[in-house]
């Protein structure tokens, strides 16, 4: 398994890239995804189902909420199958998400079709329809952050670097150094405020269909588009200018200057290049843990993503959601990471997948 | 426009003098005095420490100050709302000599109170977790970097699992299923020992794979074979010949990780994690003030403010720091 370690194109001894290597690379590296996602999983469940056991709570009165009887809890917890060993639980679990799932409590049966990522007896639904429900709000949430926080953050980090030293970028990194002290529930509501009540400049509709029109989408991820990629184009700038600065004192950027390749060329094509190693490995692991919920931006700006569908269901007491949320945010990331280094065989010429 | 050349001989960089006046004679200094002399002529890094050093001042003597220019934090002032709105009456959210920063929307408490009380839960929060991240992670890391092998591979994967969690879902719905007492500790503690212990424990694999590939690189010098020639054991080793030249580091993640834990403490107590109502926290705050901004947005801008100061002034001091003990620095 190759590892995106923290200096970037430190990789395992190179290989040759035929497509057989690659095809091996890809297959281990998506065993390893398995073991992510299934480690996360775990451990997820041994805080819901161990964890109250120890601490002398019943997890089946957590499942039911608050007031319910006490056959009722009974029902639920041979239902849920709660009466059964930990393992056996964790393996229908796993099991229901390729091949569906029946939760049965003598004739009482309730069906979860096949992603079963678990069945909300709160809102009486498979999680998997709540998830599906929340995800486009997120993906639009965490795409459209990601390009603005992405490009400011790269370009302001560039230039402050190819400046050093310079009005411009010591103003860029106090800009920066206060945007990642900011917190983002603060910027949100600071921008809601302003935007949205005082000015009156944007209407923010109160969650968002997936029947509202492109135009209400737009107006209404404005504002949550802007405070998320602040508070990271901050933090991609200090990084960017960081390793700017480490890859211009190279040998072979000198190397490329004295065999007299123009500066634009020097910079985008040789620096920016290699600098874009260890942007990407952070950038891999942010867009993943946003794409699994946008927990802070999400409930400040009360749009109906998995953070907030995450959020609520805490207050609801409705742990297979919560469970269900935790499994596709690890998934997400996982998965992001896995693209990532496939990336970087792309833009690094020195990394081999082997 | 010329690219910077690093100094890659850094370990001989300590023992040069830094560049003060000319003509005097050179002596040798050690990091420690280098650094405090950089760290005195770099006056945003000091005022970020002076800043640090009044908020933990602040939260130390929290009851005195209150006593002087408040009033006791759960105290309710109804008279001061208005009965109607029950926003506080007068403009900026209540303003006043009596009460510093105003009083709460609905229940009147005086908001300065709050915050100064709440300086203890974020600074004790923040300081302990960094604490329990720097103890796992060096020993950790030195334990990686040091043995190398499966001790290293089994450590690098916990490593990678931790960094790549979904650690804010995780932790909210840890603390959801946390009962109220727990280890002969109620109320407060409860929830500032979970919070402390959580925030630590997904902070250590950071400060664990700094220290460990600084471990990869010392263990290879002559001064650790020649520990090892003089009959020097591993923990002789690891705990008197590496970890001394690993402080410098560690203290400056350190000293970077605390902010990072403030944001997360305050993060967490505005979904409604963190410490339990009505002891006060500034996530908190934000997060009432989340249901009255629009009338009174004063109640949010106090915390808000506090939390970015407080933040800023410990990155300001941890980048100067950084730049002071860093041996490749010029300064």
């Amino acid at each position: 398994m190759a590892r995106a370690a923290a200096g970037g194109s430190h990789k395992e001894a190179p290989a040759a890239a035929g497509p057989r290597t690659v095809l091996a690379y890809l297959i281990r590296r998506l065993f390893a995804v398995l073991i992510m996602v299934l480690v996360v999983l775990l451990a997820t469940f041994t805080v819901f189902y161990m964890l109250p056991k120890w601490a002398g709570q019943d997890i089946a009165v957590l499942f039911a909420g608050k007031a319910t009887g006490a056959e009722q809890i009974e029902g639920i917890r041979t239902k849920l199958g709660l009466d059964q060993p930990v393992l056996v639980q964790f393996w229908d679990f796993v099991k229901g998400i390729p091949l569906g799932r029946d939760y049965a409590n003598g004739a009482d049966v309730t069906h979860c079709p096949a992603p079963c990522f678990g069945y909300s007896f709160v809102t009486e639904k498979p999680v998997w329809d709540t998830l599906k429900e929340a995800m486009p709000v997120t993906g639009a949430l965490a795409a459209g952050a990601a390009i603005l926080w992405l490009v400011a953050g790269v370009a302001t980090g560039v230039v402050s670097a190819l400046r050093r030293g310079s009005l411009w970028d010591r103003a860029a990194m106090v800009g920066a150094l206060g945007g990642v002290s900011l917190p983002v529930f603060f910027t949100g509501m600071v921008a809601m405020g302003i935007f949205v009540h005082n000015l009156g400049w944007i209407h923010i509709e109160d969650g968002l269909n997936t029947d509202d029109s492109i135009g209400v989408w737009f107006e209404t991820l404005l504002l949550p588009w802007i405070v998320l990629a602040l508070l990271n184009a901050a933090m991609y700038a200090r990084l960017t200018r960081a390793t700017m600065l480490d890859v211009l004192g190279e040998d072979y950027i000198r190397t490329a200057r004295a065999k007299g390749l123009g500066e634009r060329a020097v910079i985008t094509r040789h620096a920016l290049r290699s600098a874009m190693t260890p942007i990407l490995t952070v950038f891999g692991l942010d867009l993943g843990a946003l794409l699994g919920g946008a927990v802070l931006t999400e409930s400040t700006f009360n749009l109906p993503g998995l953070g907030l569908a995450a959020v609520q269901a805490i207050s609801s007491h409705d742990l297979p959601v919560i469970l269900g949320v935790t499994l596709f945010a690890a998934l997400a990331i996982a998965v992001a990471n896995l693209l990532v280094d496939l990336l970087y065989a792309v833009i690094d010429p020195r990394v081999r997948l082997g | 426009m010329t690219a910077p050349l690093h100094d890659t001989t850094a370990d001989a960089a300590p023992t040069a003098p830094p560049e003060t006046g000319g003509g005097r004679k050179i002596e040798g200094r050690s990091l420690k005095q280098i650094a405090w002399h950089r760290l005195k002529q770099d006056k945003v890094a000091l005022a970020g420490g002076v800043t640090v050093l009044l908020l933990v001042l602040v939260a130390v003597f929290a009851p005195l100050i209150v006593s002087l220019l408040g009033h006791p934090p759960n105290d309710f002032h109804q008279e001061k709302l208005d009965p109607l709105t029950n926003l506080p009456q007068g403009s900026w959210g209540g303003v006043s000599g009596d009460y510093l920063f105003g009083v709460e929307p609905n229940k009147g408490r005086d908001v300065f109170s709050r915050i100064v009380y709440g300086a203890r839960i974020s600074l004790l929060v923040a300081f302990l977790a960094a604490v329990v991240a720097v103890v796992l992670g060096t020993l950790f890391g030195i334990m990686a970097g040091y043995f190398g092998g499966w001790v290293d591979s089994l450590i690098s994967r916990v490593m990678d699992v931790l960094l790549s969690f979904p650690q804010l879902l995780f932790i909210i719905s840890l603390v959801s299923v946390l009962p109220d007492d727990l280890l002969g500790l109620t109320g407060t503690g409860v929830r500032v020992a979970v919070l402390v212990l959580v925030i630590g424990f997904f902070g250590w694999p950071y400060v664990g794979r700094i220290v460990r590939g600084q471990t990869l690189s010392l263990r290879e010098r002559e001064y650790v074979e020649a520990a090892r020639s003089l009959g020097g054991g591993s923990r002789y080793i690891l705990f008197k010949e590496l970890l001394p030249n690993l402080v410098a580091p560690i203290l400056v993640y350190a000293t970077l990780m605390i902010p990072t834990n403030i944001l997360t403490e305050a993060a967490l107590s505005f979904l409604g994690a963190g410490v339990r109502p009505p002891t006060a926290s500034w996530g908190g705050m934000l997060r009432d003030a989340l249901q009255t901004y629009e009338h009174d947005p004063m109640f949010m801008v106090f915390p808000g403010a506090t939390i970015f100061i407080t933040v800023l002034a410990f990155n300001l001091f941890g980048d100067g720091l950084r730049d002071a003990l860093d041996p490749k620095g010029t300064r």
